[in-house]
């Protein structure tokens, strides 16, 4: 798989060509939504005559298309935002034109992000870069593909539950959510605000460290980023790793449980102990998850409703029923039970039992992390129970599908950053991969560790 | 194991702005019953003097300077409305 370096000091509009035909050539893995040739070709003719220049110059790259970006719709691959044009660029994207890098395309998801698999996308599921027959993982499925499949070095994704680390362990590729705060969230179409984090797909923990780096920091656009600390994080002291007991179990997947240990192995050899740990706390994360954050969204939802942008239902008579009916058009049904969701455990009679049970639930994980880090630098897990199913095998079933999630939530729920590094394949082929979660603020020293053990 | 009835279903639609069809309501009050039957579980947990978390880095009252700066032009934003009229955005009578 290629690097970011291989693409620095080649002509860019060579870079952009290669990459889209690359993108053409993937195109029964359905990964991409759109492509944004004419602007990535003018700006790749500005790269080669200097007038752009950067760390990341000539690099093509695609996001996530719930990203706001210029050059192609921002649809969410939902059909209430089909045809919308995005009047501003993300953050995230900005900074990463201003140092040379090109968008492409866009990438396939679960409809608004709901989903971890991007079958629930309006325009049809992403297939596994390894495996046409099973899921892409998600909800950034398609940006794992692009990048597992070579079209780009990197891409973006977003991570609320587990976005970015879900797809990346099953298509074989580096993903990180970073500290919740770390990267702007401006102009990224918004799921759970308490927990929704940017991050990025890359073929090595060191691309996803540059790449991160030059997205992080404070904006005044996104009130909940913190102050830059991408290149200021005290290093691994302690040389100590958790390995979390409650992801080795049986129900576990025999070949993931492995694939863990075996990393383990490595990250002895690096010079850690590695000691089973308590996460007691995991057993009730996904019940929270899916408390908090279908309330959250069940909010963030509410603006889709046909007046001002996104899809209008036609005849209608009142706006009652034109908020009614162009929401329920526009949405997919899994956004229908999510919203749904979050209307009943925030409604009257309901909302003590429920939301604020989960958010001091929440509290009670905060501090299992924050005590298991007094005496741990990372905690190690798998980062899905299996490696990717069958496409349909879970559809029907919605807590099946979000059983998937169980190990992705803590992380989310907490705020910490987690990275999603390649652990090797099953027997049949399939890639399996292992998480390390880190303390507040240490995603850089994950993505080292994870570069230290890629030299193994 | 809470049930969640036909009626409550429409009350959540109602809530969330969802104008379900017929077809619809079926399949989403099963799938309702199964998810708040999962999430549930959570009230078996003593939660007992521990105080919510809403936000988990600690951030209150971020504020930035107050000075004036170009927003996004009119136009561009009432291109992405389904219906204009008079430079606004034109909606079904109200009342």
């Amino acid at each position: 798989m290629s690097k970011i370096s291989d693409f620095i000091g080649k002509s860019a509009v060579e870079n952009v060509k290669e990459a889209l035909r690359r993108a053409r050539e993937i195109e029964e893995y359905n990964a991409l939504l759109s492509l944004t040739e004419e602007r990535a070709l003018e700006r790749a003719a500005k790269v080669d005559t200097g007038e752009i220049s950067g760390r990341l110059v000539g690099v093509p790259f695609v996001v996530k298309d719930n990203f706001l970006a210029f050059g192609a719709p921002t649809t969410a691959a939902s059909k209430m935002l089909e045809n919308f044009n995005a009047p501003l660029q993300a953050t995230a994207v900005e900074k990463l034109e201003a140092e040379g890098a090109i968008c492409i395309g866009k990438a396939n998801l679960d409809a608004f992000a709901h989903g971890g698999s991007t079958e629930n996308s309006a325009f049809g599921p992403t297939k596994n870069a390894a495996d046409k027959t099973r899921v892409a993982g998600g909800s950034s499925g398609g940006s794992a593909v692009v990048t597992a499949l070579d079209v780009v070095p990197f891409a973006l994704g977003t991570d609320t539950g587990g976005s970015i680390r879900q797809p990346a362990s099953f298509n074989g590729v580096v993903g990180i959510k970073p500290t919740y705060g770390a990267v702007s969230r401006y102009g990224v179409v918004a799921m759970a605000s308490s927990t929704d984090t940017i991050g990025c797909f890359a073929t090595n923990a060191e691309d996803a460290d540059l790449v991160m780096e030059i997205m992080t920091g404070r904006d005044d656009k996104d009130m909940t980023t913190l102050p830059d600390f991408w290149n200021n994080q005290p290093e691994f002291a302690k040389k100590r790793i958790g390995l979390v007991k409650q992801c080795m179990t049986d129900d576990v997947d025999a070949e993931v449980r492995q694939k863990t240990l075996d990393y383990a192995e490595k990250l002895k050899q690096l010079g850690y102990e590695i000691e089973e740990v308590d996460l007691s706390m995991m057993q009730h994360s996904l019940a929270m998850y899916y408390i908090i954050v279908p309330a959250e969204l069940s909010s963030n939802l509410a603006r889709y409703d046909g007046v001002r942008y996104g899809h209008r239902a036609a005849e209608v008579k009142t706006l009652a029923e034109l908020y009614g009916r162009s929401r329920n058009e526009g949405f997919m049904t899994e956004n229908k039970r999510r919203i749904m969701i979050g209307s009943f455990v925030l409604s009257s009679g309901f909302f003590d039992a429920y939301y604020m049970q989960a958010q001091k639930a929440r509290t009670l994980l905060i501090d299992e992390f924050k005590k298991l880090f007094t005496e741990y630098d990372a905690l190690l897990m798998p980062v899905a129970p299996t490696p990717a199913f069958k496409i349909g095998e879970n559809a029907s079933d919605p807590i099946k599908m979000y059983l998937a999630d169980i190990m992705t939530v803590p992380a989310s729920l907490a705020g910490l950053p987690a990275v999603a590094a390649p652990a090797g394949n099953s027997d049949e082929g399939l890639p399996i991969g292992v998480q390390l979660i880190g303390d507040y603020k240490s995603d850089k020293n994950l993505l080292k560790l994870v570069s230290e053990v890629e030299k193994i | 194991m809470i049930t969640i009835s036909t009626s409550d279903i429409q009350h959540l639609a109602s809530l969330s702005s969802l104008a379900l069809t017929d077809d619809e309501t079926d399949g989403l009050r099963q799938d309702l019953e199964n998810i708040i039957g999962y999430i549930e579980q959570l009230g078996e947990l003593d939660v007992s003097g521990v105080e919510p978390t809403y936000q988990v880095t600690g951030l209150s009252n971020v504020w930035r300077e107050d000075e004036v700066q170009a927003g996004i032009p009119v136009e561009k934003l009432l291109d992405l409305a389904p219906e204009k009229q008079n430079n606004q955005v034109k909606v079904p009578q109200v009342l």
